[in-house]
């Protein structure tokens, strides 16, 4: 089921040509630049793998982050189908278990590797990365992003509503709009752009640093630098309850992707559980896109989101319980109820409340955790910080980790939203080019106080509170 | 005030009176008038940065609006901008009071059309008629607003309309 008539995006004008695909032998039809995993969700297909055991999974996350999607493409097993563009001609498979690579197949070699060279090497092209990468140009670094994802724009793509903060930080601006202003001016900037590109380790070398990486799942690519800075965004946390890994219980960001990134109707029915700002939001767009909300569920006994935010759903009908949780989902190899009930004070759901919904997806939206992995590989020193929402590797005001020549960005540095993102972004793209000896010291050193002092405003209010205190035992003094 | 309104996820009408001062009957009769619903100390600013007369004030971006009722010329830019759509203009008409409010959901009615009226939980209230109507491309928040006549005893109750051939 796709979208045709949208409220705030024209699905049309943005569809690529038609090609077809075939999953177990069976045409379908898919258009151009939409990955597989939500080709086959307009097709209606939700299994994509079995487990080895035999439980069916399908998406999850729908950015590359959570391997719930893989299935074997043209033989080759192991592909994550939610960022892998559709090809004419494709053969999908379901896969079962981890099946081996075919036997004849031949893996590409690292004396093969296509060779990059840049004074700063950006990891990730959402709202910290496309940041960094202007103000890294600006001033006077060369410099090379690579992202997974086949848009730039990281999250910013699929948020159809307008941003908070000041004018000029973009406030009143809906998400996919920046998307595209920070994208074109990074661009015009000259930054060479790799797309679809995962980085899958950063080596010293040298005086630089080294960020190997696969182009389109079958070229390695070496990206060499002097700096480099890791924006690689975060992932959505999953909790417990019965039949989670169902098909159709999906973290909200994928049910975001599948509507506004590629004009998808996720599903008819949707039980949304968290009332944080990304579970309202998410409700709000399900009603743009003229889906159905039964309900968002939100254990604690308020809503976290920002208040304006769940008004706007309250008075179009959707209702919130708050101190209510999700107990299970239902449903043969894809949901099709869940049941949900209210908590006592101890968090324990109170028997004879459980109230049954009849809904084909459940989407999760308790919270995101920072991507630090490739931080973490590098011996970046890491540290748990609750109030950043996991753990997030140190930093100080240059946004520089305990590794020499290596910056931090964005939600990998914590969880907090895409305007402080964007301005730790101009940070550590300021601070690389001063690293890298490009940027004329007097001004990047006022470019940064004046960063700083908009992100200290920004963080001042009741909200900033988590941040500024998981931002006190992260920062390197 | 307390902070109920969070386990509810929307405001009363007296919770609202306790964030900021209503304007008063004279003024309301005058000419449209901005009040926001904006209850809490957040980082967002567009409202105070866009009002031509300087009649939204706001110290610090994390404080709250508070429009100065004699000052609001009742233009509505504070209605299109608001990310959080929050907005709103109230307006005295005889036994009518007409609303301003965003609306971005299909289908945006026409100008003449009857629709429903929801409260602030989503209850349907009544009905109303759209008497004028800024599509998103004359927004400068590039959100639709509606301009709704109402009965005046819903000038405070009604803050969405769900337009009556909605799509099923």
């Amino acid at each position: 089921m796709r979208i045709e008539e949208h409220p705030v995006i024209d699905f049309t004008r943005k569809r690529g040509k038609k090609v077809t695909i075939y999953f177990e032998g069976k045409p379908i039809e898919a258009y151009e630049g939409e990955p597989i995993a939500e080709a086959l969700h307009a097709a209606g297909i939700r299994v994509l793998n079995f487990t080895p055991n035999g439980r069916p999974r399908g998406l999850f996350c729908a950015i590359g982050k959570c391997s719930s999607c893989l299935m074997k493409v043209n033989g080759i097993p192991n592909v994550r189908t939610c960022i892998t563009l559709v090809e004419d001609g494709m053969k999908i498979e379901r896969q079962h278990g981890l099946e081996p690579l075919p036997k004849d197949y031949k893996p590409p070699k690292w004396k093969d590797a296509e060779k990059i060279e840049a004074d700063v090497i950006i990891i990730g092209g959402g709202p910290a990365g496309l940041m960094a990468a202007i103000k890294a140009s600006e001033h006077g670094a060369k410099v090379a992003l690579l992202d997974e994802n086949p848009i730039l724009g990281g999250q910013l793509v699929k948020q159809t509503h307008k941003f908070f903060g000041k004018r000029e930080q973009f406030a009143g601006v809906r998400g996919v709009k920046i998307a595209e202003i920070i994208a074109e001016e990074a661009k015009k900037k000259g930054v060479d752009i790799h797309l679809e590109t995962s980085a899958i380790g950063i080596f010293p070398n040298g005086e630089g640093k080294l960020v190997t990486a696969v182009k389109k799942n079958k070229k390695l690519v070496e990206f060499y630098g002097k700096a480099v800075i890791v924006a690689t965004g975060a992932m959505e946390k999953m909790i417990p309850f019965e039949n989670n890994d169902l098909p159709g219980v999906y973290g909200a960001g994928a049910i975001q992707t599948l509507m506004n990134t590629y004009g998808i109707q996720p599903g008819k029915r949707v039980l949304i559980v968290g009332a944080g700002n990304v579970g309202v939001i998410l409700a709000y767009q399900l009603l743009q896109a003229g889906v159905e909300v039964v309900a968002v569920v939100e254990a604690m006994p308020k809503v976290g989101a920002y208040f304006v935010h769940a008004a706007k759903i309250r008075r179009l009908g959707i209702p919130i319980y708050t101190k209510h949780t999700i107990l299970r989902a239902e449903g043969k190899e894809k949901v099709e109820r869940a049941v949900v009930a209210q908590l006592d004070d101890n968090w324990k759901p109170i028997p004879g409340t459980e109230k049954t919904y009849d809904v084909d997806i459940v989407a999760l939206a308790v919270g995101l955790r920072p991507s630090i992995e490739l931080l973490h590989q590098a011996g970046a020193q890491a540290i748990y910080v609750r109030e950043l929402s996991g753990y997030v590797v140190r930093h100080d005001d240059r946004m520089e980790t305990t590794i020499k020549g290596i910056f931090v960005a964005g939600d990998s540095s914590g969880i907090e939203e895409a305007t402080t993102a964007m301005l730790e972004g101009k940070l550590a793209g300021i601070a690389a080019a001063l690293f890298v000896g490009k940027a004329d010291v007097k001004n990047a050193m006022e470019e940064m106080e004046k960063v700083r002092k908009d992100l200290d405003e920004f963080r001042s209010g009741p909200f900033g509170q988590r941040t500024r205190i998981g931002e006190k035992k992260v920062m390197i003094k | 005030m307390n902070d109920e309104y969070l386990s509810r996820g929307y405001l009363t009408i007296d919770e609202i009176k306790e964030i900021t001062e209503l304007p008063s009957e004279e003024r309301l009769k005058k000419k449209p008038v901005a009040v926001p619903e904006c209850p809490q100390e957040i980082p967002c600013t567009p409202c105070s940065e866009i009002c031509p007369v300087g009649a939204i004030s706001m110290p610090t971006p994390n404080d709250r609006p508070i429009v100065d009722y004699d000052k609001c010329i009742g233009c509505s830019l504070c209605v299109q901008i608001c990310p959080g759509l929050a907005f709103f203009m109230i307006h005295y008409r005889g036994e009518k009071a007409r609303i301003t409010m965003p609306h971005e959901l299909l289908p945006v009615p026409k100008r003449g059309d009857e629709v429903i009226l929801l409260n602030r939980k989503g209850e349907e209230i009544g009905t109303g008629k759209v008497v004028l109507v800024i599509p998103r491309d004359k927004s400068v928040g590039d959100t639709p607003v509606l301009t709704v006549e109402v009965p005046i005893e819903l000038a405070w109750e009604a803050r969405a309309v769900r337009v009556k051939e909605a799509r099923e």
